[in-house]
């Protein structure tokens, strides 16, 4: 076997967990100094819900997110080191990818600088999904319903998380500055040197851990910068600021965060095995990490994600104080919402009303394992879903009055039932999206997303 | 009725928390102080999947799996999400406060 040259020891700069969750700007310079090749963040998550991909917005704040981004894209196009920027504006279809890279073209005017822009997409055509359903190439995740054609047609937004692949085709077409659509959280930090010939286990490990930058830290934070090099056989993990470090139990215990199986970590094309994984305390806040490997699928599995409108929301927040009433709450509500469905009969029928009760059942609903209600005083958000905004504020409106004047059994403060702490009580919500695909494509060519360039 | 000489899993556990894997699952952690205790609830599995779904008040078939997780002396147990994150009807749209019942447990 011909002998090849041993690999330099890569080294990532990750700025923040989230782009826009910001990060001090000593630790940004002290990554800096240890001369990156390197410096990326992840921009997305699905956890804030489905109304940010439906909507097109944004959950991250414009002024935060180019706050971080100036810092990252001045020093790495005068320091000539790429930046890259996965699933831009939180959801990474192409109202989120627009909104980020305008902030980027802002800069780029602001501080005069010029570069090459490298920009993927990861919107999937609803005709590419429908040919995949058609075909077999679509899987489902556990508890999420099978897809359907009828599903396909009603959803918006549809994404899929990208791999390396289409950043390597960017990467190889002279990208200085990289900003994609919905990406696999480590993708942005692995493929570079997955490129340059690292072993993909390490290296996706690697970014799998510095996508949350320093919450892997301990004391952990989503807005300051983590270091991660890459060698042969391992990576080695660092914080920047003198308040914290990494240790064993640290970069473990990130291993296990918002994940079923921390031993087999999924992703496109195949999974990170971390059955044989150790972690090993360097001191000085550093912790090595070896062992972990990549095992391809069979078939090259991309996840979809998008979202279907659900309809239109309202809602009233409103306190309770009486004892009686607070005795007797599950009875009175079910009364209120079926007078409501009595007066308004044909006209209620596509809402939808729920009642958050907050000190009996708020947060876990139906799965609250304490029946009895303790406490002095109750929170009520009274929520209405409808097909349209209209039809939502009605029924709300009638459901707050209703609720206000029920004459329950054994009442004695006939005033009225609610402590509103707001004029107006009643709040138009808007749109409400809820996820409708969460399913797996299978793809013969991974770096099929639309890429281009542009001079900036 | 309390039984005698019990101990709560609050006085041998670091970490008890709830989050969102997806928006489909809910995944439960807990992460022990010292290796001694994750090494006992192992032997005598003390979380089964019947155990979660009546702390949970769930069918068994809703708790996908559970997993032993050396290197951080861990349990992981992953359930259904009664309601899709964000589809009318959920409460918590992170899943960050659905770890509460695992705090009554005792061994």
């Amino acid at each position: 076997m011909e002998k090849r040259k041993k690999l330099p020891p890569f080294k990532i700069l990750s700025t923040t967990a989230i782009l826009g969750y910001g990060f001090p700007e000593s630790s940004f310079k002290k990554g800096l100094s240890k001369k990156p090749d390197l410096i990326a963040a992840d921009a997305g998550s699905t956890d804030p819900g489905p109304y940010y991909l439906g909507s097109g917005k944004s959950f991250t704040n414009r002024t935060a997110v180019k706050r971080d981004l100036r810092l990252m894209i001045k020093a790495g196009v005068e320091k000539n080191i790429p930046v890259i920027i996965g699933s831009a504006g939180g959801s990474g279809a192409r109202p989120h990818l627009e909104w980020c890279l305008d902030i980027v073209r802002d800069i780029a005017r602001e501080e005069k600088l010029h570069f090459k822009l490298g920009i993927a997409e990861a919107d999937i055509k609803k005709e590419t999904v429908l040919k995949a359903l058609k075909n077999g190439q679509i899987s489902s995740l556990p508890f999420v319903p099978p897809l359907t054609p009828a599903v396909v047609e009603e959803s918006e937004n549809i994404v899929a998380q990208m791999g390396i692949e289409p950043f390597i085709k960017l990467l190889e077409a002279g990208a200085q500055v990289i900003v994609a659509g919905r990406s696999y959280d480590p993708a942005v930090f692995a493929a570079l040197p997955i490129w340059r010939g690292y072993d993909p286990g390490l290296a996706l490990h690697l970014g799998k851990i510095l996508e949350c930058a320093a919450i892997a830290a301990t004391p952990g934070s989503g807005s300051d910068c983590a270091f991660g090099t890459l060698t042969e056989d391992s990576f080695i993990l660092e914080a920047l600021s003198p308040e914290r470090k990494f240790t064993p139990e640290s970069a473990a215990a990130h291993t296990l965060y918002e994940k079923s199986d921390p031993y087999h970590l999924p992703g496109p094309g195949g999974s990170i095995d971390l059955t044989g994984c150790k972690f090993e305390d360097l001191g000085q806040g550093r912790v090595r990490v070896s062992g972990s490997r990549f095992i391809p699928s069979d078939g090259y599995w991309l996840k979809l994600e998008a979202v279907r409108l659900a309809g239109y929301r309202s809602i009233s927040v409103a306190g309770v104080r009486d004892q009686i009433m607070i005795d007797k709450i599950d009875d009175i509500l079910k009364a209120v919402e079926v007078r409501v469905r009595d007066i308004l009969g044909k006209d209620s029928e596509g809402s939808q009303i729920y009642f958050h009760v907050y000190g009996k059942n708020g947060v876990m609903g139906e799965l609250e394992p304490v029946k009895k209600t303790r406490s002095h005083e109750l929170g009520i958000v009274i929520e209405v879903v409808a097909p349209a905004q209209a039809e939502a504020d009605a029924v709300l409106a009638l459901a707050r009055s209703v609720l206000l004047h029920y004459g329950y059994e054994g009442r004695i403060a006939t005033a009225g039932n609610l402590a509103f702490p707001f004029s107006p009580s009643d709040v138009a919500m808007g749109k409400v999206y809820e996820f409708s695909i969460y399913h797996l494509m299978e793809v013969s060519d991974p770096a099929f997303f639309p890429v281009r360039i542009e001079q900036v | 009725m309390k039984s005698k000489g019990k101990r709560s899993i609050m006085k041998v556990a670091q970490v008890i928390r709830s989050k969102n894997s997806g928006p489909y699952e809910l995944t439960l952690d807990i992460i022990f102080k010292e290796r001694r205790y994750y090494e006992l609830f192992k032997k005598k599995k003390l979380i089964t999947a019947g155990k979660i779904a009546s702390l949970y008040g769930v069918d068994k078939a809703d708790v996908l799996k559970i997993i032993y997780f050396e290197p951080s002396q861990a349990i992981k147990v992953t359930l259904k999400r009664r309601i899709p994150s964000g589809t009318p009807g959920d409460t918590d749209i992170y899943g960050a406060q659905q770890h509460a019942p695992l705090l009554n447990i005792k061994f």
